[in-house]
């Protein structure tokens, strides 16, 4: 859903010196021509600098990444003197988001989980990108099943999928030890998982294992990937003929195993309404046990939670019956459709400059890595092949005298995730199914008594209701 | 039958004609200039400029909207009562209602004595009234925001949470507090009152002064306590205010919005989900792009039953406050 949307986002306003110095050279060329009596090639130079704002940082993010940050312009900015790029802090959220794209006001370039791509591109909400991605080499080399989240019913690309995730338990290892638990040996299946945190809250008072609980989508998203882990799925289809199928096995397995951790065995702390991130910040200040997010959100966690990277660990979901999956998701690069032609080049530039040079460019790769270095960001932190899996594994060799992360907390999940099945989010009205499965959560987080398959009968006709709003004819 | 013109009465007459009297003289855009009306427009333009921008425009785009299907990106398409009768028939709709008025039930309950008692108070005592005075106001001077976010840690659900803790000195167990279906929407009254006293403490101060001083001497001459005073003097005394702050009160909580926002996003379960945050959330609760239509048909129900409501209560209330 939303996870590594949130942990790669940039945020600065400088006015560089070279941009000043790019801005004067342009003016000085106008200057010339003026005096040379010809206003029309005044106009065409002037009218060759394309100014495009790209979504940057969250809001807040500390000073070394916005460094970073600006440290990229600067330099896309020598290379490509003709345009001005302009950052904008940006954090996706759906009310956020919304908001924007009905106001007209998001940046030039901003990014859209793999859940809203298709609709967006379909309702004509984002710019064709088609012809200006085909003419980079790299799109060739795309994973069929991930470049299909940016290309809509008609065939057009209508966005660039530029990090994948999946969905992953992040562990403390500090809290493992404390309970007398093997730190390097992460539970493999839901029932350690569950003696795991029994153990975690008796004998340290924290949050054995945590679920997001709060009304904002987070809560569904998090019981769909369980449910996928217990071998359901909440929905079956595509686009309005889908079907939602949350009154499933694996889906009210799910919902036991939570109510027995919460009720049962109380090994679930005591805040039940936390979000992504919140539960980040949580985990961070060493609250919870072992909850479930992106595989990416080691990056946020420092960035923005002052994480101490000893305690952090990375293991893939348990995965037990033969249907069981891990839901993957990731993060479309897209263009706002009011772009004039010259501003989608420009954005198609920075977002192969940004995003796609570093994955399989080596010099790019290796400069990349060092200016994260440089500013203290964290390089080597788990992701999912975009591409196919030789760039990725070749791209991931480039950097590894770079690296600077624990690599050997992460082995669990490196080691592990890819012998899993990954598995697409829901396609059709994700977020509102998301939204629909937040209370279900909800109720059985708050509720001793709660009736699950009850519960999940109700949500599903609310959630049938939701696929068919999603879906109505524009 | 139609009745001839001179029967119609002789200002209609005489106006009609143009001929002159002494009743009214025709307006020309002449005499309007003559008798200043430029310069009356000219004082009146940036008032007519800023309402008609930011309310009238919004105000009448939103009537407009409700009977729309629109996301504000794609052009809107007319759906005459359908967004009505979408939100009728969502079951999240009574859920909203009942929540709301729990809220606003309990806020008059809890909420409503406590800032006249602070008042009474506060103005019996000899010294240090102005210190008194500005501790009841000063959480309406921390930013709402903090306020909730201040009282989201109080309300921590583990035993060592500041709330929990206090409860554990007097022999009580960890409270729940927002983590509770039960218990959500009073901690957020709790919370409101405390941020929302202060304002009505001050206003009820004020009416207190207005109270005169010799009816007081007169209830203590014919041997009554605090209480009979308060009862037969300053009560009766302070209606009229106590009656507009009763409604004041009402308008605000049945739009509340920041509590249930900041502390819970309407959970746990829908149980702190009111009328304000579902009109959020068909605005701006999808990503893809908001049901705007059905949260203007949710606002202009909202507005209407407030208004028919606000309508009964000076109606019902006018006699008491003519007394």
């Amino acid at each position: 859903m939303k996870s590594n949307i949130r942990a790669m986002k940039f945020k600065t306003r400088a006015i560089t010196p070279i941009r000043i110095g790019a801005a004067a050279a342009v003016m000085g060329l106008v200057a010339v021509a003026a005096a040379g009596g010809s206003a029309s090639i005044a106009a065409t130079t002037k009218a060759k600098r394309v100014t495009i704002t790209v979504a940057s940082l969250v809001p807040g993010a500390s000073a070394a990444a916005t460094k970073q940050f600006n440290n990229q312009v600067l330099e896309f900015d020598r290379a490509n003197p003709g345009i001005q790029v302009l950052p904008v802090t940006y954090d996706w959220t759906g009310p956020t988001f919304a908001a924007e794209l009905a106001a007209g006001t998001l940046p030039t370039m901003f990014t859209v989980p793999f859940t809203d791509g298709r609709s967006l591109g379909e309702a004509g909400q984002l710019a064709n990108l088609t012809k200006y991605a085909k003419s980079y080499s790299w799109f060739k080399q795309f994973n069929p099943a991930v470049i299909a989240e940016g290309i809509d019913a008609k065939g057009q690309v209508i966005a660039i999928p530029e990090a994948a995730y999946a969905q992953a338990l992040q562990y403390n290892r500090q809290l493992f030890s404390e309970a007398g638990l093997n730190p390097n040996k992460p539970p493999t299946t839901w029932a350690q998982v569950a003696a795991d945190a029994q153990a975690i809250s008796a004998k340290t008072g924290e949050a054995g294992f945590s679920v997001m609980g709060a009304n904002d989508n987070t809560a569904g998203w998090i019981l769909t990937t369980l449910s996928y882990a217990f071998g359901g799925r909440v929905e079956t289809g595509i686009g309005a003929k889908a079907t939602a199928t949350f009154d499933n096995p694996g889906t009210v397995d799910a919902l036991n195993f939570i109510h027995t951790l919460r009720w049962t065995d109380n090994a679930m702390g005591s805040n039940f309404g936390l979000s992504w991130g919140t539960s980040n910040a949580a985990f961070a200040a060493g609250q919870i046990g072992m909850f479930v997010s992106g595989s990416d959100v080691y990056t946020n966690m420092v960035q923005a939670d002052n994480l101490n990277p000893s305690i952090y660990g990375l293991a893939p979901l348990p995965t037990e019956n033969a249907n069981a999956g891990i839901l993957g998701g990731g993060t479309l690069a897209a263009v706002k459709p009011t772009a004039t032609p010259a501003q989608i080049a420009a954005a198609m530039k920075w977002i192969n400059f940004y995003y796609m040079q570093p994955l399989v460019n080596k010099a790019q790769a290796i400069r990349n890595a060092k200016s994260l270095i440089a500013d203290d960001q964290p390089v080597g932190v788990p992701a999912m092949p975009v591409f196919n899996l030789k760039t990725f594994n070749e791209a991931n060799k480039w950097i590894k005298s770079l690296i600077n992360t624990p690599q050997s907390q992460f082995a669990p999940f490196n080691d592990g995730i890819f012998k899993d099945k990954l598995v697409p989010e829901p396609e059709s009205a994700t977020q509102a199914i998301y939204g629909d499965l937040d209370s279900v959560v909800e109720q059985v987080l708050t509720n001793a008594n709660a009736n699950i398959p009850g519960l999940l009968q109700a949500a599903n006709s609310v959630g049938q209701s939701s696929i068919a709003e999603g879906n109505q004819p524009s | 039958m139609t009745p001839k013109l001179e029967e119609m009465g002789p200002a209609l007459t005489t106006e009609a004609a143009g001929g002159p009297s002494g009743v009214r003289l025709r307006r020309t855009p002449l005499t309007w200039v003559q008798q200043g009306g430029i310069g009356r427009l000219v004082f009146l333009l940036p008032l007519l400029l800023v309402f008609g921008a930011f309310s009238w425009y919004p105000i009448v785009r939103l009537v407009l909207m409700s009977f729309q299907y629109t996301n504000l990106v794609q052009p809107p398409t007319w759906v005459g009562l359908a967004n009505f009768s979408a939100v009728i028939h969502d079951p999240l709709f009574p859920i909203a209602v009942r929540n709301t008025a729990e809220f606003a039930g309990l806020a008059l309950v809890f909420g409503y004595p406590i800032p006249l008692i602070a008042a009474v108070l506060i103005s019996e005592v000899r010294s240090r009234r102005g210190l008194y005075s500005a501790l009841a106001y000063l959480p309406v001077v921390i930013p709402p925001v903090v306020s909730v976010l201040l009282w989201k840690t109080f309300y921590d659900a583990a035993p060592n949470g500041v709330f929990n803790t206090i409860l554990g000195w007097v022999g009580i167990g960890p409270q729940p507090w927002i983590q509770s279906q039960s218990a959500a929407l009073p901690s957020l009254v709790l919370e409101s009152t405390w941020a929302n006293a202060g304002s009505t403490v001050i206003i009820y101060l004020a009416a207190l002064t207005g109270v005169n001083r010799e009816l007081y001497e007169a209830a203590s001459v014919d041997g009554a306590g605090l209480w009979k005073k308060v009862w037969h003097v300053t009560l009766p005394q302070i209606r009229t205010v106590l009656l507009v702050t009763m409604i004041l009160q009402i308008i605000g909580t049945a739009q509340v919005f920041l509590e249930p926002y900041l502390f819970t996003l309407g959970g746990p379960a829908n149980s702190t989900l009111t009328v304000m945050l579902l009109i959020y959330d068909y605005a701006f609760g999808n990503s893809l792009g908001g049901d705007y239509g059905k949260a203007a048909a949710l606002s202009l129900m909202l507005v209407a039953f407030l208004a028919v409501f606000s309508l009964i209560y000076l109606r019902v209330t006018r006699s008491w406050s003519n007394q």
